[in-house]
């Protein structure tokens, strides 16, 4: 298992060679040399290894995140947010990048995201939560097809404010009772 | 359960001598104020010893002093100090999504506290040499086991002033400066804990550092290791490391349960 996250960074007084090397020795690997010239190639680091994380840009810091949460090849992935702050370039690029990877290793990945085009391009399985609990499941068509709408912010708007097309099937599991102006809502996939 | 893994405690050394290695100025403030201390100290001793007879049977007692009580504030600071690079980092979630453990964390802490004692004081002891012509290491073996006992007391205030900001965030992160003076004046650094009020020698008594200064005391003017007040320094660290680490894992485990992993931080 491994883990990254924007709003936990790694040490930004070492390199991110420095960073990826203790790492590799907290998850015991043998080979982190080899490891980390392997990501650093696959992830465009080369050139950003002997630089301090501190002096890295959003997106550079999102890439050696990366790294770091692929440091031991996990076979459970969590991601929280892992594109945001990210310029779109650089979104797509760290999407594509996940995509593959999962194609290639069959890991599971679990991520939080807010954003709704992310979720219906990377998920097989969608969890939206509001204010903690669990609202509404199930994959990005069949979320589309219950609410009747063309994509998942516009479903994510139906959820947060409580409005759904007439007619509709419940969801199952929901739990709508209440007010939820203001709530927070979350998706969450597996790939 | 995972199995203790000193692999990973070297993994968290590793960690802080990269930052060490390459940040000269932590080093040079590392030893800076010891070695301040030791200067004006020196200067005081060398006051007294021409108008005290008792400085008079042991020149050295009051640079030992403060070179001994600089271990043990340096060790309670090291280990805090490395406990709060974390944080500073906001790094203790990808450390604890890691297999790293709470105790191989509270032992790789144990080792910088050492190792930055060492870097702290060392430098002070060497330069008293040719300053004062006073050499701590004089004390021999002894001064090995003053040093132990101190560092362990160190690390036990290390680990109760970390579940102090684990609990509380980092608005309790001043207690790493401060927690250890308020022990010093009962702690009989300077003069024996006979000088004390009778409840406050009764609070002397309780900690391990009285024993340790008591005990360089009865080295440097008798020439004696007394080995009661090594053992009973000693067994009073023991029971202060375990109520620390227990005060720690309790802390630890009440964080991770409340989420606040993730949330400590600047």
């Amino acid at each position: 298992m491994n883990f990254s996250s924007p709003y936990v960074d790694l040490p930004h007084r070492l390199t991110l060679r420095q960073n990826l090397m203790v790492f590799a020795k907290l998850y015991g690997l043998t080979d982190a040399k080899a490891r980390i010239a392997e990501l650093a190639k696959a992830l465009g680091l080369e050139a950003l290894l002997d630089r301090r994380v501190g002096s890295l840009s959003a997106g550079q810091k999102t890439r050696g995140a990366l790294a770091k949460a692929l440091i031991n090849r996990p076979e459970l992935l969590l991601l929280d947010e892992p594109t945001a702050s990210l310029d779109p370039d650089t979104a797509d690029w760290v999407r594509h990048y996940l995509e593959r990877y999962q194609q290639e290793t069959g890991c599971a990945i679990l991520l939080a995201s807010h954003n709704m085009g992310e979720v219906e391009r990377l998920a097989n399985r969608v969890l939206m939560l509001r204010q903690g609990k669990l609202v509404d499941s199930g994959s990005p068509e069949d979320l589309l097809f219950r609410y009747s709408r063309q994509n998942l912010e516009e479903v994510f708007l139906d959820i947060a404010r409580d409005r759904r097309a007439a007619g509709e099937v419940a969801p199952s599991g929901s739990d709508r009772g209440g007010s939820n102006r203001g709530g927070s809502n979350r998706a969450e996939e597996r790939a | 359960m995972t199995r203790f893994s000193f692999g990973r405690v070297g993994a968290m050394c590793l960690r802080h001598f990269y930052v060490l290695r390459t940040s000269w100025p932590r080093l040079v403030e590392m030893a800076y104020w010891p070695t301040m201390q030791m200067i004006i100290w020196g200067f005081f001793s060398t006051f007294l010893y021409q108008n005290s007879t008792w400085l008079a049977g042991a020149f050295g007692v009051l640079l030992a002093a403060v070179m001994l009580w600089d271990v043990l504030f340096r060790g309670q600071l090291g280990f805090s100090l490395s406990f709060l690079e974390e944080l500073w980092a906001r790094n203790l979630a990808n450390l604890y999504c890691s297999p790293l453990t709470p105790s191989e964390h509270v032992v790789s802490l144990f080792t910088m506290a050492l190792i930055r004692a060492l870097i702290g004081v060392v430098p002070a002891m060497l330069l008293a040499i040719p300053f004062y012509h006073f050499s701590i290491f004089g004390l021999g073996l002894p001064l090995g086991a003053f040093f132990f006992c101190l560092i362990l007391m160190g690390c036990s205030m290390g680990m109760i002033v970390t579940a102090m900001i684990l609990r509380f965030g980092l608005a309790a992160e001043n207690l790493a400066w401060f927690i250890v003076f308020l022990l010093a004046p009962v702690s009989a650094v300077y003069y024996p804990v006979s000088i004390l009020p009778g409840w406050l020698q009764v609070v002397a008594h309780l900690l391990p550092s009285s024993y340790v200064f008591e005990g360089m005391r009865a080295q440097m003017f008798d020439h004696v290791f007394r080995w009661d007040l090594f053992l009973g320094s000693l067994g009073l660290n023991l029971v202060y490391l375990l109520i620390g680490l227990g005060i720690y894992l309790w802390s630890f485990s009440r964080a991770r349960q409340l989420g606040l992993l993730l949330q400590v931080g600047e």
